[in-house]
């Protein structure tokens, strides 16, 4: 670019609007639950013989409504994936590096997302046996679990 | 059967880290203007009567981005469409509004400035949702790493291969007069680069890009008047994965599998081991050109490793442009991929030109660890 920088002008910006979300019908039951008794909730589709965590009201491979179909899992689980997170960005929940893991909750059939603390870096490894660690305070999000620790 | 579409004219501006001297619409207007000088078209009733614009309203920090290029496309007091997905829809878009009759000629540009925020994972952190997966901290770039791991696992590959696509890349790239921040890279500096979302290093992920890309889309019967070198769109096809990540198989390649069995059966490739010329896939990060290969059908599930060290990029003729670990934004990357592949079938390539390319296949893909893939299949009028 042939622009010489005197002269030129740039506007900073900043986009940042304060937003409420409605966490609709099964969101808010799952949170609730995970609030006040730090139980773990998902929905069973019946039909596919499959128990979602995070819920949802519908399953997605057979369209059945399945929102009635609570079910409690376990808060012990199983990595089934991870990668270290080493850059830090202002969203993320806890200083880098850390591990990001997906979870597949004992008695669930979706892993989700979530950090795994108390052990180094390089013993981690797929198949790690976890336990849910919640937290002291609330959020009334998925943070509501702290992290997870390695079991027993 | 519907009438054929040709790609007429095909524009570009640089790739670069930091445009900072350019406003969206200026580039915009960069490539609508070599449009119009390679095709002599014009907005009136005979030439673009409809403009599809790709933006990202959290990119551009402006709601309804496109009301700000309306003017620059020749949409204002005309027919205006936006894509606000990754870039290549634009070309499915025109090609239906072309095939459907309603339109004859059809203009897009894309346009992305990815260095204007403050940082690229902020913006795709908002692609999650609030409840379950924001708080964790998920970004695209932390998706990837949780992909690239599932895929390593699969493959085998590691970190000398990843290394040896970065550095192939790079060696395309400083042919590419697009690029002209490219440089050489070697397999030292690569594997020496920090580890970002491991096993993904810094020089593994595309940098952050900004630029825009157009094309003119022509119906069949009316390509004549622009150009004597059409590229034809001959097959398009999409597939949207599931939205949670543990609810897919991170390294199964799901959604594009689906996508290529769509685009390839509209197209009428039987072989895609054999098929294709050129081939430009849309790899954000180094594990990606192997695993998108594996899932577009073109080598087999698993043995991306090995195609990589039996140089199998080369032989395929795969992201001879650099790809998009050389540099184009995310929102446009697969619009980027086919113009490259356009280019290369139209012969218009100069040093980087494939002889005799004949058909390509062109490859986008949007959302965290793979979501949404897309592909479009040209092939030399």
């Amino acid at each position: 670019m042939n622009i010489e920088k005197d002269n030129q002008f740039v506007i900073e910006g900043k986009l940042a609007l304060p937003y409420q979300y409605f966490s609709g019908r099964t969101g808010s039951r799952f949170l609730i639950r995970l609030r006040d008794d730090k139980k773990i909730n998902g929905l069973k589709c019946n039909a596919c013989n499959k128990v979602f965590v995070p819920p949802r009201s519908t399953c997605e491979i057979c369209g059945e409504t399945i929102q009635d179909n609570w079910v409690e899992v376990k808060d012990t689980g199983t990595v089934t994936g991870f990668t270290v997170v080493r850059y830090s960005e202002p969203h993320q929940p806890v200083k880098a590096p850390y591990i990001l893991a997906l979870i597949k909750l004992d008695g669930a059939d979706t892993p989700f997302a979530h950090i795994v603390q108390g052990i180094a870096i390089e013993n981690m490894k797929v198949g790690l046996k976890v336990k849910a660690k919640f937290a002291e305070k609330t959020t009334s999000t998925i943070m509501d679990i702290n992290c997870f620790m390695p079991a027993g | 059967m519907a009438r054929k579409v040709g790609i007429c004219a095909i524009a570009q501006t640089t790739y670069e880290k930091n445009k900072w001297g350019a406003r969206f619409q200026e580039m915009a207007l960069e490539v609508l203007e070599s449009i119009q000088q390679q095709t002599g078209v014009d907005f009136s009733e005979t030439g673009i009567t409809m403009s599809i614009s790709v933006s990202d309203d959290v990119f551009d920090a402006r709601t309804i981005s496109d009301n700000a290029m309306t003017d620059v496309l020749g949409a204002h007091l005309g027919c205006e469409e936006k894509i606000a997905q990754e870039g290549i829809q634009a070309l499915y878009y025109g090609l239906a509004a072309i095939q459907s009759g309603h339109e004859d000629v059809v203009l897009i540009v894309g346009h992305c400035k990815e260095s204007q925020g403050k940082s690229r994972n902020m913006v795709t952190h908002l692609a999650f949702d609030p409840f379950f997966t924001r708080p964790v901290g998920l970004d695209f770039c932390a998706a990837a790493g949780l992909q690239a791991q599932a895929y390593a696992m699969k493959s085998g590959i590691g970190d000398e291969e990843l290394a040896r696509i970065v550095v192939r890349s790079s060696e395309n790239a400083v042919k590419n007069p697009m690029l002209p921040e490219a440089k050489k890279l070697t397999m030292k500096e690569v594997m020496a680069s920090p580890m970002i979302a491991d096993p993904i290093r810094a020089l593994h992920a595309y940098p952050v890009s900004d630029g825009a890309v157009g094309m003119l889309l022509v119906a069949e019967d009316r390509v004549k008047e622009f150009t004597d070198t059409p590229v034809w769109i001959k097959g398009v096809g999409n597939c949207m994965d599931s939205f949670f990540m543990g609810d897919r198989n991170l390294a199964s390649n799901f959604a594009l599998k689906k996508a290529a069995q769509i685009a390839y059966k509209r197209a009428g490739i039987d072989n895609p081991g054999k098929a294709f010329d050129i081939i430009e896939v849309s790899d954000q990060y180094a594990y990606q050109q192997p695993m998108w290969m594996e899932g577009l059908g073109i080598i087999d599930d698993g043995k991306g490793n090995e195609w990589i060290k039996k140089d199998g990029p080369q032989k395929n003729n795969v992201n001879i442009s650099g790809g998009t670990l050389a540099g184009s934004p995310l929102l446009l990357g697969g619009l980027v991929r086919a113009a490259e592949a356009a280019i290369q079938l139209k012969g218009e390539a100069g040093d980087r030109q494939v002889a005799n390319a004949k058909t390509a296949l062109a490859h986008g893909v949007m959302g965290p660890a793979g979501q949404f893939h897309s592909i479009a299949v040209l092939e030399r009028g």
